[in-house]
């Protein structure tokens, strides 16, 4: 019979004279603490390496403490992300994206890859006009004129890969990304795209030059913000 | 809550220049779904109110919540899998709804349960609910602990049943089970040992339930004879390393302070917990009185002196051209990946990146936990004498699995380490399920 709850590992190492490493110091930084998100989220070590990690740095710091809690609770599933939030405060992930979020680095130059003159037509009209007959609205109306997010829930498009960006709208439409989450407004309009509006819109997204910043939380309108699950007005005022 | 006021701190500047009544819905949201987990309790200091806060104390000893709430779902309510080799365990409703929870027991029933493994109408529990530990809970504790769970709010929340697999599901073999393994009793005070010592046992062996774990079974699910001596866990991959053993985790050899610094802040400065500790330590260590840990720790430490386990001290034997060749690739990825934090000498960091010299979770027997320390990464245990800890990368991210094997045979066998080695079948292997 087993009983999940008590596994272990226990590094007990030997009391070994720790005079050498007392010369060592570690920087008493958040940089130094999360080293263990950079190996994937840092465009350093990561030549010829899977492109799929998504950037982090500048987004909203409610999005990315959001998404971190949602890892960890099983709320959205990746085994490697819940596995590092498993055992952290909520006041720790907030910490952890405080710094993310401040984090003002260059953007990487567009992605490379073909897109055909009636792909970038059909793109441009989603996410600049939306298609108002099947209930889709503008990708800009609720992540920003300049497609950079709306602080602090909304995050930005630009910056991400065409790969990224297709495998959250997969995840979307499968229930995937946000396992156990009932309604999310991501889910209704993902099922409501074809798959080659998908494909357009990802691919448009990530042939951008990014520039600007998150939005201030000012330019989200109230009827958008009524619709996400993440900005639920039913849970505004509880506690 | 502190929550709004932390964060009102943080966003304030970004807030400043919005509409107001934007601020407040943000806020509210943002904040309002951190489940709470205790219960307020009340002040007024009646015999009630003792027991249910005595009880409340204990629950977290045994670590009640731990099992009973499903991944992000509500404290108590149930609904987490446990995935063993006998079928897929799913906790019950422990609050006092009366339809879905436990509202209609009585005081008499929850002992039933933890005493004699029994359910109010009389069928037999599966062990999975460790009630072959709990069995030695007094009465006393456990009325305070059902006091408590009386006092939650009742959550509505029928959980699925349990799936068990052919031909554990069939009654009898429960039975014959229980008549081989299970031994109802209480738990009997060694008077020739301390106060302490008894206290200590008595928590480990009966609330703390640590042998669920930390006990080898046999392919019955049993704990054997004898107590503490590690063992893989079913139906995860994590390996719960023996408590008696010097060549594992016993503590005869270690320091009372250090044994309850591991405990309740989960880092020491030669050792960190992982896997499953590291939730142990979050969800229960870490609340455990300073009297009971000490107390705790007192009787690991006498259990720990009793094995005579040495390291054996023959020498090893001299390795292949072959071998030296694979450690010195491993050695080379240490240099590139590792060594950064664990530094050359293989000591790391005191009290921030654990020693890998020396260092007996990397040289025991079974390499499983070094290989998934290697491979998932993490984080020891946010807790309130480590808030804020350092992390290792999870290495699947960038390792194949013969680097992986490559790297784990090195610090296995560096800085006098000597342990065997790991084949790409081992990675493999650790990889088991998914699931934990």
């Amino acid at each position: 019979m087993k009983h999940c709850c008590l596994i272990i590992s226990f590094f007990i190492s030997n009391l070994v004279s720790a005079s050498e490493s007392l010369s060592v110091t570690v920087p008493d930084t958040m940089e130094e603490r999360v080293k263990a998100c950079t190996i994937c989220h840092s465009n350093k070590n990561r030549v010829g390496r899977d492109a799929y990690y998504p950037r982090i740095a500048g987004k909203p710091a409610g999005y990315l403490f959001n998404q971190m809690r949602n890892f960890r609770d099983g709320r959205r599933y990746y085994q490697p992300m819940a596995i590092l939030l498993e055992n952290m405060s909520d006041e720790y992930i907030l910490e952890i994206a405080r710094y993310f979020s401040s984090l003002q680095l260059s953007y990487p130059p567009p992605e490379k890859i073909g897109i055909r003159p009636e792909e970038i037509k059909l793109a441009d009209s989603l996410i600049h006009l939306g298609d108002p007959g099947r209930d889709v609205p503008a990708c800009k109306s609720c992540h920003g004129e300049a497609l950079m997010g709306i602080k602090p829930f909304i995050p930005g498009l630009l910056g991400l890969s065409h790969a990224y960006i297709s495998a959250q709208f997969g995840s979307w439409r499968n229930g995937g990304l946000m396992r156990g989450q009932n309604s999310n407004c991501m889910s209704e309009i993902a099922k409501r795209l074809t798959d080659e509006e998908i494909n357009a819109i990802a691919k448009w997204l990530a042939i951008q030059t990014v520039s600007g910043e998150p939005s201030l939380p000012g330019a989200l309108a109230s009827e958008f913000s009524h619709r996400c699950s993440n900005i639920d007005p039913e849970n505004m005022h509880s506690e | 809550m502190k929550y709004l006021i932390q964060l009102s701190k943080i966003y304030i500047q970004e807030y400043i220049v919005s509409v107001g009544s934007i601020i407040i819905v943000l806020f509210a949201l943002i904040f309002a779904p951190i489940p709470v987990y205790a219960e307020s309790i009340q002040l007024i200091p009646t015999a009630s109110n003792q027991n249910r806060s005595l009880g409340e104390y204990l629950s977290r000893v045994g670590n009640c919540m731990g099992c009973h709430t499903a991944k992000g779902g509500v404290s108590f309510a149930g609904g987490k899998k446990m995935y063993t080799s006998f079928g897929i365990f799913i906790t019950p409703n422990i609050t006092p709804d009366k339809k879905t929870g436990i509202g209609y027991w009585s005081k008499e029933d929850f002992w039933g349960a933890l005493h004699r493994g029994e359910s109010p109408d009389g069928r037999m529990l599966y062990p999975s609910f460790p009630y072959t530990e709990y069995t030695k809970v007094t009465r006393k504790d456990t009325d305070a602990i059902f006091d408590y769970l009386m006092s939650l709010e009742p959550v509505s929340k029928d959980n699925p049943s349990s799936k068990i697999f052919f031909p554990y599901n069939l009654k009898p073999l429960l039975y014959f089970w229980r008549k081989l393994y299970f031994k109802e009793g209480i738990f009997n005070p060694d008077n020739s040992k301390s106060k302490e010592w008894n206290r200590g046992a008595y928590l480990v062996q009966g609330l703390g339930h640590c042998s669920a774990c930390h006990s080898s079974r046999n392919f019955l699910g049993a704990s054997q004879e004898e107590k503490f001596i590690g063992k893989k866990m079913t139906g995860v991959s994590w390996y719960a390393p023996s408590l008696t053993s010097r060549l594992e985790a016993g503590s005869g050899e270690l320091e009372i302070n250090e044994i309850t610094e591991l405990l309740t802040s989960g880092i020491t400065k030669n050792t960190v917990a992982s896997g499953h500790m590291a939730t142990v330590i979050r969800q229960s260590l870490q609340f455990v009185l300073p009297e009971d840990i000490r107390a705790i720790a007192i009787y690991l430490k006498s259990i720990g002196e009793e094995n005579s386990d040495v390291a054996s001290a023959e020498s090893f034997p001299i390795l292949s051209k072959n071998i030296r060749n694979r450690l010195a690739q491993g050695g080379k990825l240490y240099t590139k990946y590792c060594e950064d934090c664990h530094q050359s000498s293989g000591r790391g960091i005191p009290g921030v990146y654990p020693s890998l010299a020396g260092n007996r979770s990397v040289t025991m027997a079974s390499p499983l936990n070094t290989i998934l320390s290697v491979m998932r990464g993490g984080f020891p245990p946010s807790t309130t004498g480590n808030p804020r800890p350092y992390g290792m990368p999870p290495f699947q991210q960038i390792f194949h699995d013969e680097e992986m094997a490559l790297v784990v045979s090195y610090i296995r066998n560096a800085w006098g380490n000597h342990s065997s080695l790991v084949t790409e079948i081992d990675i493999e292997r650790s990889r088991g399920s998914s699931r934990d």
